[in-house]
């Protein structure tokens, strides 16, 4: 028997709460393809937000239909069932049930399955329709379903489901009216169907198998390609030599095709520069906006192409499954520093940026696991190191080609900063495990999703946020430590001038820690911008700008040149290796006492990593010079 | 009748999932784990009953992934030594 007397109050109830939006939530097991439906529905309406409390990622957005009142999304981390078994399942539960503080109860639920897999991912149809609130079954990834040879009924699913059941495919757009039919008309209720005990997974799934086959689902043969590609890149001579090939190609590239776009902003911001120059008046203010601000951010865009050069590898390899294959790979390796392969992919997300890879351990069930993770994330090379390592790499290190032209030496110094970095990772871990976290091995189960053409609106949308995070960091921290930085080195005034920035009050903290710093190479400039890098490492970039800006007032010096008269080889070394290994960087300290709770792990690996930092680019200096 | 030998050892008395060889076929009987471990990998698939197929594993052997009703895991072989198969094999 049909609700149809229900439906039109239940849909008034809903869309008159105080004139909000309809909430609707997203949910669905882990790769079945929401987050491409919630991009597609969304665009670049959307934003990531946190519960409070809790430290778990969800991105909230909103979706415009045609003729219909817009209606509020939010992506919800994947579950196979509702019992939550790690935080991220928690927050999706507690979502669902209306527990969650700061986000209201969904009005209605689409439920995302992978129409390839019905019979691992509808058991959760189960736990979803138990919500009682109005449901839309999608089965995505239509097309592939289709292309293997299967085939299903979605009307005798919805049949027997009570809800509406739509075949689309959110990775081409396909089948997308059934979602705006949804979400703009007249939501009902799910008919009440007889639902199996859902604590019983084996029942579960044959509640689910019954109902698949009664809907004519025709399981599809196996990925062909996923067969492929395993056979390469799991191969025990291939794979690992691939993988190796990949990470070098990577290095490569980063130097190679970003440079003729770094070298094009780099002349825009001189010009620039220079034209402002030309313009205003010769007053503290021009020295403030031209050797001041323009400097020092114009000194940290230019990387920008490389930094989104970087991101655009890590996402491809991260969309693409080949992520867990290198879990996969290196689960031995972390098994022997006690870790879990699991462990390996917040790692190697951490060559973009800690902030997020430390928020991806929250897959990690093993608490202890977990913080160790947590703790080696930043020693990673992330973004940020970037354009510290290309400054000086490239003002310290003469270009020769290595094997045959394949390889340059600048690339060969930062693949080897990488490593450098991985090293201190592993060792580091292994020191964690066999002391303060030491644990019994944790059970390692990890799903292989097929291999997926990587989306292109996907990587786009990714590729828009990370330039906007990157140029906001710019325009905020940046701009904030290059203003701050400007006055205290035009004060305090001598004879009503602006003195030397040597005798300026950023020149006497630089010196006042000079003796600190000079067993290690470095001088009083390095030092302010070591001071100022605590923000974040890439403002020791900043900095410099603004240093020799104001320095050299306005006459056009490249910071590498600059650079090279207050650094010798062995300093630049060390400087290189200190910023390997130190933790310079607030977001990720504060994201760190945000996921473990409290201070005592931030400081912990604050103290650590600085005194690492110091002591091997004092160790370094002392050798090479 | 199936018999597996693993390193020249005797039949054992009772087959696990780590005794299969690569491409070789058996069904599940009984998980032998903490609950909770045991709950997820029910969701995963590896419920009794179920057919399990071992396909590649990383380099070295361990872990290896498993075919299980249409997706892939992959499990370590100290995981994969408390999924008992029934006797009978399909090969």
């Amino acid at each position: 028997m049909s609700d149809c007397h229900e439906t039109p109050a239940h849909t008034a109830a809903t869309l008159s709460k105080s004139g909000q939006n309809r909430l609707v939530a997203i949910v669905g097991p882990p790769n079945s393809g929401k987050s491409t439906l919630f991009n597609r529905l969304t665009g670049l309406r959307q934003k990531v937000a946190n519960f409070p409390g809790v430290t778990v990622e969800h991105r909230v957005g909103r979706a415009h239909l045609h003729g219909h009142h817009d209606v509020d999304l939010v992506d919800l981390p994947g579950i196979y069932s509702m019992r939550p078994r790690s935080e991220d399942e928690r927050v999706t539960h507690d979502v669902l049930h209306g527990d969650m503080s700061g986000l209201r109860r969904p009005d209605a639920v689409m439920l995302v399955v992978d129409s390839t897999n019905l019979g691992r991912h509808l058991p959760l149809a189960a736990s979803i329709l138990s919500l009682g609130l109005p449901t839309l079954v999608l089965l995505n990834m239509a097309d592939d379903l289709a292309e293997r040879g299967g085939e299903v009924d979605a009307e005798k699913l919805a049949l027997q489901l009570g809800t509406p059941v739509a075949l689309i495919s959110a990775a081409k757009g396909e089948g997308l009216g059934a979602v705006t039919r949804f979400l703009g008309g007249g939501i009902a209720l799910p008919r009440p169907i007889e639902l199996p005990v859902l604590q019983d997974v084996p029942q579960c799934r044959q509640w689910a198998r019954q109902i698949s086959s009664g809907a004519g689902y025709l399981t599809p043969a196996p990925s062909a390609w996923t067969r492929r590609l395993d056979g390469l890149f799991l191969h025990p001579a291939w794979g690992p030599l691939v993988f190796v090939l990949v990470v070098a190609a990577v290095f490569q590239s980063i130097f190679n095709w970003a440079q003729p776009m770094m070298e094009a902003i780099e002349e825009f911001v001189t010009w620039s520069g220079g034209w402002l120059t030309a313009q205003l008046p010769d007053t503290l203010w021009r020295s403030l906006l031209v050797e001041g601000i323009w400097s020092g951010v114009g000194a940290v865009i230019i990387f920008l192409p490389q930094i989104l050069l970087l991101f655009l590898f890590i996402v491809i390899l991260e969309d693409s499954g080949y992520l867990a294959r290198a879990a996969l790979i290196a689960d031995r390796t972390m098994a022997r520093i006690g870790l879990q392969g699991k462990s390996f992919i917040p790692l190697l997300s951490a060559y973009a940026c800690a902030v997020p890879a430390i928020m991806a351990t929250r897959t990690i069930e093993s608490k202890r696991d977990r913080i160790a993770t947590i703790l080696i994330a930043p020693f990673m090379t992330c973004s940020a190191r970037l354009p510290v390592y290309t400054l000086i790499i490239a003002a310290f290190i003469p270009e020769q080609p290595l094997l045959g032209g394949l390889f340059g030496t600048r690339a060969a110094s930062m693949l080897g900063l990488y490593v450098l970095g991985f090293l201190a990772a592993v060792i580091t871990a292994r020191l964690l495990k066999s002391s303060i976290l030491k644990s019994e091995r944790t059970p390692f189960v990890l799903e292989m999703p097929p291999y997926r053409r990587p989306n292109l609106r996907s990587i786009g949308l990714r590729l828009w946020e990370r330039a906007l995070a990157f140029l906001q960091r710019a325009g905020t921290v940046i701009l904030a430590v290059t203003v701050v930085l400007w006055c205290l080195a035009s004060i305090p005034f001598v004879d009503g001038q602006p003195p030397p920035i040597e005798q300026s009050l950023a020149g006497t903290l630089g010196r006042a820690i000079e003796p600190l710093i000079e067993p290690l190479g470095f001088n009083w400039k390095i030092g302010i911008g070591l001071i100022t890098s605590l923000a974040a490492r890439e403002v020791i970039v900043g900095t410099l700008g603004t240093i020799y800006g104001m320095e050299s007032e306005g006459e056009a010096r490249g910071l590498q040149t600059a650079l090279q008269q207050d650094l010798s080889f062995a300093g630049a070394v060390a400087l290189l290796i200190f910023f390997a290994f130190a933790m310079q960087c607030m977001s990720t300290l504060a994201v760190v006492r945000r996921e473990t709770g409290g201070w005592k792990w931030p400081i912990v690996q604050f103290v650590f990593m600085s005194a690492m930092a110091y002591v091997c680019a004092l160790v370094t200096y002392q050798i090479l010079s | 009748m199936q018999v597996s030998f693993k390193n020249g050892a005797s039949v054992t008395s009772q087959r696990t999932l780590a005794d299969l060889l690569e491409n070789q076929q058996a069904l599940v009987e009984s998980l032998n784990l903490p609950e909770d471990l045991a709950g997820r990998l029910m969701e995963l698939g590896f419920v009794p009953g179920q057919a399990v197929t071992a396909a590649r594993s990383a380099p070295g052997g361990d872990p290896r992934v498993f075919r299980v009703d249409g997706a892939e895991v992959a499990l370590r072989r100290e995981t994969a030594l408390h999924i008992h198969l029934k006797p009978e094999s399909a090969d």
